[in-house]
């Protein structure tokens, strides 16, 4: 074993080596490394914000969810409300109606009442008149008896 | 190729192919370990710098095609390999060094992989490579580049330099040298301390080199041990085929650890030659 020449060679090979491996591997290699190092980080991170909006737009679907069901809710509310308060106005209105309707009814009764009484106290007037006139024949003048006659009549 | 003892198969498995000047002045291999004595320091490993270099360049070549392929999308099988390794250099970077700096992480990866894939050699049966070598003419043929001191020297005296570069650079050229002269001891001991922090800093390279190297040359040396049991009968043969997988079953644990002290020692060289504040 003795030392020559091979001594040299190795280490100008090795400087060569080296220097390479400096200028063209280890850089490029590095590189792409960190990058990638840097795009998991990066796709992780994506991963945990969609996971973060995905809880909130459930928690947002479900609020307005709850909403909508209130809502729906006060409007059947506020339609069964209304419902009522027609059906009332409808009752009153019919109640009205109906009142007149009575009133004119019964008025009109009166009113037929009235005249009837006024025919019949007429026509028995007449008929008392001409009974007495025939009971009385001369002596009794139709003239000046005319207004006891006429009081008799309204008492009728 | 024929042994005429087990001795001549363990010295022919730890010869490597050398090429360099012979005495009588013409250039070639060596055909032999005193050919290989009389070459020199000009001379080469040709094996270790074939394996080491091409090993290199596999580890560089599929590394850069995983850099342009890389995307932010979803890697898939080798793709996902490799960046599980860079990963993994960057995590132990981050942890043991404690500035920033853009050359410690490539550092580390080269020599991580680079070294990982030259101790994988070891696990490549002993006698399968130097067999085909001899075939097609190539007398001493050694394959795992770590088991050659020239190579481990080669790494780690590139980290000393580094370690000399970083400790001047960032504590400058006094600092520097106060580190090694005003501790442990007081001033007026300065030539005990330049001594000790002396051996400190040497033992740095030296122990980084001779540990991956003694690691891997006993590795080495017991796949041959084993090995040289094929030729001792069926019985003992087949005894050896157990242990030939024990031990290389073992040795994947060693080559990866192997790899990984290199590389961690290395980061916590650099980050202890970058402290300021000492």
């Amino acid at each position: 074993m003795n030392f020559n020449a091979t001594l040299i060679g190795q280490m100008i090979t090795f400087v060569i080596f080296v220097w390479f491996c400096m200028k063209y591997i280890w850089p490029p290699l590095m590189t792409a490394l960190e990058e990638r190092t840097a795009r998991i980080n990066e796709g992780l991170a994506a991963a945990q914000q969609g996971i973060k909006d995905l809880d909130e737009a459930q928690i947002k679907v479900s609020e307005s969810l709850k909403d909508a069901k209130q809502q729906a809710q006060e409007i059947i509310n506020q339609a069964q409300k209304r419902a009522n308060e027609i059906v009332d106005e409808a009752k009153d209105i019919a109640h009205d109606e109906v009142d007149k309707i009575k009133d004119a009814a019964s008025s009109d009764i009166d009113q037929q009442i009235l005249s009837a009484r006024e025919q019949l106290r007429k026509e028995v007037s007449g008929i008392a008149l001409a009974g007495v006139a025939q009971i009385l024949k001369r002596e009794v003048d139709a003239e000046t008896h005319s207004t006891v006659l006429d009081e008799l009549v309204a008492q009728i | 190729m024929a042994y005429e003892n087990s001795s001549e198969y363990i010295k022919h498995h730890l010869t490597h192919l050398v090429y360099g000047q012979h005495a009588d002045g013409t250039w070639g291999f060596a055909h032999g370990v005193d050919e290989i004595n009389e070459m020199g320091f000009w001379s080469i490993n040709v094996d270790s710098m074939i394996f080491s270099i091409g090993l290199g360049v596999f580890f560089l070549w599929l590394f850069r095609r995983a850099a342009v392929r890389a995307t932010t999308d979803t890697p898939t099988g080798l793709q996902n390999f490799i960046e599980m390794i860079i990963e993994f250099i960057d995590g132990s970077v981050r942890s043991s060094y404690s500035g920033k700096d853009p050359l410690i992480a490539p550092l580390a990866l080269t020599i991580f992989v680079w070294v990982f894939l030259m101790n994988f050699m070891d696990l490549i049966a002993v006698d399968l490579v130097p067999w085909i070598a001899g075939l097609l003419g190539v007398g001493y043929l050694k394959i795992v580049p770590t088991t050659d001191l020239n190579i481990t020297f080669g790494l780690s005296l590139t980290v000393f330099v580094l370690v000399l570069y970083y400790s001047i650079k960032f504590k400058g050229p006094g600092g520097f040298f106060a580190e090694l002269a005003f501790h442990p001891f007081p001033k007026f001991m300065m030539p005990i301390n330049l001594i000790l922090e002396g051996v400190t800093l040497i033992a740095k390279p030296v122990s980084l080199a001779l540990r991956l190297f003694g690691n891997l040359y006993a590795g080495e040396m017991i796949f041959i041990l084993i090995a040289l049991m094929y030729s001792g009968g069926w019985a003992l043969g087949i005894f050896g085929g157990f242990l030939q997988l024990g031990w290389a079953i073992f040795h994947i644990l060693i080559i990866i650890l192997q790899a990984f002290i290199f590389m961690t020692l290395t980061i916590v060289y650099l980050d202890m030659a970058s402290q300021t504040d000492h």
